[in-house]
């Protein structure tokens, strides 16, 4: 049967993207061999397998994913992180520290306090529970400097781009650093405040026009305009 | 009274100028409100409503979560000025009740089981009444749900129809509502056929029930195609404008 939509197109919840022996991937689901769309978002077909990539949508954990997050409370065996997802983070003093944690001696705000931001990772969820992080890794922990950006987590994949060919020039063009949180947060940090005011914007508009082709170029383009402005 | 109301004229005219089987202008728009994780509005001949949805997020207060799926709320609300005569702030128990049913009429559509202990909260605030508001409200809902992000098996198209001056009629305004024999609104899931909300005040035969019921499902079949519509035209533009650049 032939494809009822073109790649790329936009779909909305309902709409029936193929029928017959396909799989349903992401954001769609299937009904007497038949695949819809469950969300808002541009149709891929892959093969045999149908995906929608979404528009928009919500941080959902993941084990193994890297988050950024916000100490929201402190309590007797460690903090709460608000990730930016319906669910709340836990990150236990094991996680966060190489020593033995006592209680009665250590006082938790010494190492981590409210409204500190941490780049963590997850290292468990089931959606029963909620989720696990670790800080105990190379490069995790608190975070000094640099300013985050908040974007839709449906962007995060295109501000990465195929095999981090967006963030690579990112990077190598506004000569900052960038740390991508897959529950849409971005850390940008570089050596002065135009750089990462370059850099912000460039996050911006990547977000905004995430649906439209050839963007990378776009961005290259933009980011040397304002860079030519400065110096 | 001493005058009675010609709702439908000899010509088969209404008051507002519809013919019977008609819809009145229908405007909408997605993604209105930056503050709400999905918003969107709707303009039905003289209605205007406003949605709102947040989430899924964490359910306060926490004893009402539940374990296996989220919990879908839903808040129905006429603004005072909304209405000629000014109308409590406060809940009606019209307002309760349909904040029941048109939450009920969503349940079936979200994927509810995917987000165990979060809540899914849905405002639709009512600016300007004009009759069928429910069903401007379920079909603005929707858009907002979808606008949010949240996955749905399909969108949900209300519409009502009914009999007005002896006539079936097709997405009743507030004096057909109000003057008119019957209305029925009918909340649907086209890609399904499926009916999720079916209310009837009135007194109709079995065969004129069926016809109304018959005539919204076309009504709520035409919403739909503007529905989709109005979920793509807020990304179709920027893409458009980002192509035409480019062939510069």
């Amino acid at each position: 049967m032939p494809f009822l939509f073109e790649n790329r197109q936009i779909v909305t919840p309902g709409d029936l993207l193929a029928e017959g022996d396909y799989l349903a991937g992401f954001n769609t689901y299937k009904r007497d061999s038949k695949i819809y769309a469950s969300r808002l978002g541009l149709v891929e077909y892959k093969g045999r397998k149908i995906d929608v990539v979404a528009l928009n949508t919500f941080y959902i954990p993941s084990v193994g994913d890297l988050v950024i997050g916000k100490i929201v409370e402190s309590n007797l065996h460690g903090w709460t992180v608000d990730i930016n997802s319906p669910y709340p983070a836990i990150l236990r003093t094991s996680e966060a520290l190489n020593r033995p944690f006592k209680p009665q001696r250590d006082d938790l705000s010494e190492f981590l306090d409210v409204d500190d931001l941490i780049l963590a990772k997850v290292i468990s969820f089931d959606r029963t529970r909620d989720p696990n992080l670790t800080i105990r890794e190379p490069d995790l922990g608190k975070i000094k400097y640099g300013q985050i950006v908040k974007v839709s987590p449906a962007k995060i994949p295109r501000i990465i781009g195929r095999k981090g060919s967006m963030i690579g020039m990112l990077k190598k063009e506004t000569r900052c650093n960038i740390t991508v949180g897959q529950n849409g947060l971005v850390l940008v940090s570089g050596r002065n405040r135009e750089d990462e005011r370059i850099a912000i914007m460039a996050i911006k508009k990547i977000e905004e026009e995430a649906h439209t082709t050839g963007l990378t170029d776009r961005i290259t383009e933009m980011v040397r305009k304002e860079r030519g402005e400065v110096t | 009274m001493t005058e009675k109301i010609v709702l439908v004229n000899e010509d088969g005219i209404r008051t507002d100028g519809r013919k019977l089987s008609e819809l009145r202008p229908i405007k909408l728009e997605v993604g209105i409100l930056s503050n709400a994780d999905g918003s969107a509005y709707i303009e039905q001949g003289k209605n205007k409503i406003l949605a709102a949805v947040y989430g899924p997020r964490e359910v306060h207060p926490r004893h009402m979560a539940l374990p296996d799926r989220a919990l879908l709320r839903c808040r129905y609300h006429m603004a005072p000025f909304s209405v000629e005569e000014r109308k409590s702030p406060a809940p009606s128990r019209r307002e309760v009740e349909l904040s029941k049913v048109i939450r009920e009429a969503f349940e079936p559509a979200i994927f509810l089981e995917k987000f165990p202990r979060t809540s899914i909260d849905l405002f639709i605030e009512v600016l300007q009444a004009d009759g069928g508001t429910r069903c401007a409200g379920v079909t603005v809902a929707s858009l907002a749900l979808a606008d949010a992000g949240i996955p749905m098996k399909d969108l949900i198209v209300a519409c009502a129809a009914g009999k007005a001056g002896g006539h079936l009629v097709l997405d009743l305004n507030d004096i057909e509502d109000k003057e008119g024999e019957a209305d029925i609104p009918v909340a649907y899931m086209p890609s399904f056929n499926a009916v999720s909300l079916l209310q009837m005040d009135g007194l109709l035969t079995i065969e004129e029930f069926q016809q109304a019921i018959n005539l919204a499902l076309e009504g709520c079949k035409q919403i739909y195609a503007l529905q989709k519509e109005a979920l793509k035209a807020k990304y179709q533009a920027i893409k458009e404008s980002t192509e035409v650049t480019e062939e510069e």
